[in-house]
């Protein structure tokens, strides 16, 4: 979180799968920046021995009952929400070469 | 009988009762005022006219046998798009899901169907729920109808909008950091987000796992009582879901509010505030006291970090819920992808605005390899200081008086190339979020330019019942419930 950091937009663009045009790229290193900028205040709270908080109520793992299944949707409904379906799949590009 | 569209529930069910009307007569009214102001205002994405008109026809019938379901039988209530209506659009305002119908009914909706509801329309929002204007969707920004070059507040801003300009009696939306709070206050309304966990959000399409909640808008105190009533459930599809006994919310109200102690955070009224704001939100506080209420100033020495806790925590889960749009088994694809990891980026970089891919981009920035303990770790800690400060007003105080937005509406516009300034609009609200407490909005006065403002009531975990009796005890006591805008 040192301020000589700027964020390296191309690199994080790839880890979260999302294709930027160059005009987002520039417009959004900018505000990015001044975002973290804004989030360096948190750098002078004195956090030693505290909890990091993932939920705010004191919640149990849920353990199911029994082995009932619920209904599921037909294929038929999965694939008419599909982009694109053959034979009750749904069609995407090669993977393998 | 043409302006049934202006009473509250139960007005409307003495009516039923009365035969003065019909469900079906409301329906036809609310549809009316809906075309002649819709497109000025823009609150709604899809409306189903023959599907509401139907749902009336069937509540009109229960009631003629004998069957009526409830307070909310024959009551339309309109839903953001953000919820899912079995065989109705789901588009949470995004071009990402365009031609998205949904096979099933969240959790919360089927409540509302139990209750002989009318689900009406689909509510617009900002994309996603990320946003404080509704001008972030894909179908046109939403008006707000006290002045329509203003914003209505965001993400729930058709919810809020449709509210105050008759369009629907009641409506449904979600709060994330204030996405309800914030616009109720800006519209005029009544808006509350309940403690984490009461209202399942099974069927609500994810933003930030550990601060979405659902939670009910309306004109009165009573109609959001009423609609809360059916909201909450039980719901092992939500594995965040409470185990809690129904309460009659609404019968609360009937009787006077016992005297309480509430507390101001001195935080909430110091430099940002607009004046007028301050004035208004003051003179209500002051109306407490003169009932007979102990007024307490308190400190919440963690708030003004709640804004940078908050865009950590929320993008980082908003990064890793959003990773299922990629263009494969639903959602949009890109035509011009030449294989997999095209399909994924050119699909997300087509399907995605500009506000979700900023927060995309954000979220996985700040769990990325290096960075996760500087931001996530560290804003997770903040946060149960944040959480730690209320624990502690709460030994003292029965509930919190603050004002729920530092300023009254803002220009289209005028903040939309400034991400950071818009983040800082919900300053007042996220706190809540964080800490998973209850709160609301509560209209208490006008700007000189009739622009409407709202009070935040914050209650302890489980404590709606008695943020519900503050605001009512309030609201009866003044006519803002009654003032309507001129449209």
């Amino acid at each position: 979180m040192s301020k000589d950091q700027s964020i390296d937009i191309k690199y994080v663009a790839d880890l979260a799968r999302l294709e930027l045009s160059d005009e987002e790229k520039e417009t959004m290193s900018n505000q990015l920046n001044d975002i973290l900028g804004h989030f360096e205040q948190l750098n002078a709270v004195d956090v030693s021995g505290i909890e990091p908080m993932a939920h705010t109520l004191k919640v149990h793992n849920v353990w199911r009952e029994g082995d009932e299944a619920g209904s599921v949707f037909s294929p038929s409904v999965i694939n008419q929400l599909a982009p694109e379906s053959r034979d009750n799949q749904v069609v995407v590009p090669k993977v393998v070469e | 009988m043409s302006d049934l569209y202006q009473l509250e529930i139960s007005q409307l069910q003495k009516g039923f009762v009365d035969k003065s009307f019909t469900s079906v007569e409301l329906m036809r009214s609310v549809i009316e005022r809906t075309e002649s102001v819709e497109g000025r205002i823009n609150a709604f994405i899809d409306r189903d006219l023959e599907s509401a008109l139907q749902q009336a026809e069937a509540s009109d019938e229960r009631r003629a046998k004998g069957q009526s379901l409830g307070p909310l039988d024959g009551i339309p209530v309109g839903i953001k798009d953000i919820l899912a209506v079995k065989d109705q659009p789901l588009r949470c305002a995004s071009k990402m899901l365009d031609s998205f119908i949904s096979p099933y009914d969240a959790t919360c909706i089927e409540n509302l169907k139990n209750s002989g509801a009318i689900i009406w329309g689909r509510l617009n929002m900002d994309e996603f729920a990320m946003g404080s204007s509704t001008e972030n969707s894909a179908y046109g920004a939403t008006a707000n109808p006290w002045n329509l070059d203003c914003i209505p507040g965001g993400s729930s801003g058709g919810s809020a909008a449709s509210v105050a300009a008759g369009e629907t009696i009641v409506s449904i939306g979600t709060d994330t950091g204030g996405s309800i709070r914030q616009p109720a206050a800006l519209c005029g309304v009544v808006g509350m987000k309940p403690t984490y966990g009461l209202i399942s959000r099974y069927g609500l399409v994810a933003f930030a796992s550990s601060l979405d909640q659902v939670g009910p808008f309306s004109r009165t105190v009573k109609d959001s009582a009423l609609l809360l009533e059916s909201l909450v459930s039980h719901d092992p599809k939500d594995s965040t879901s409470l185990k809690k006994k129904k309460e009659s919310y609404s019968q609360v109200l009937d009787s006077p509010l016992r005297k309480l102690t509430l507390g101001v955070p001195k935080e909430f009224f110091s430099e940002g505030l607009d004046p007028e704001v301050k004035e208004i939100v003051a003179s209500a506080i002051e109306w407490y006291r003169i009932q007979g209420h102990s007024i307490v100033e308190i400190s919440l020495p963690h708030s003004e970090l709640s804004v940078p806790v908050y865009y950590i925590i929320a993008t980082a889960e908003a990064s890793s819920n959003l990773a299922r749009f990629d263009g494969v088994r639903y959602s949009h694809r890109s035509k011009e992808a030449e294989n997999m990891l095209e399909l994924f980026s050119k699909s997300r970089g087509e399907g995605f605005g500009a506000e979700v891919k900023r927060r995309i981009m954000l979220g996985t920035y700040v769990l990325s390899s290096g960075y996760y303990d500087a931001y996530y770790l560290r804003a997770q800690k903040v946060r149960s200081l944040i959480r730690g400060d209320f624990v502690k007003a709460f030994e003292q105080v029965d509930a919190i008086l603050t004002p729920t937005t530092p300023t009254p509406a803002f220009n289209r516009g005028e903040k939309s190339d400034d991400p950071l300034s818009m983040y800082l609009s919900d300053i007042f609200t996220i706190s809540v979020n964080l800490a998973g407490l209850p709160a609301l909005s509560v209209p208490v006065g006008f700007t000189k330019n009739q622009l409407p403002v709202g009070m935040q009531v914050i209650g302890r975990a489980f404590g709606e019942a008695d943020i519900l009796g503050i605001a009512h005890a309030f609201e009866r006591s003044h006519s803002y419930y009654q003032m309507r805008p001129n449209l």
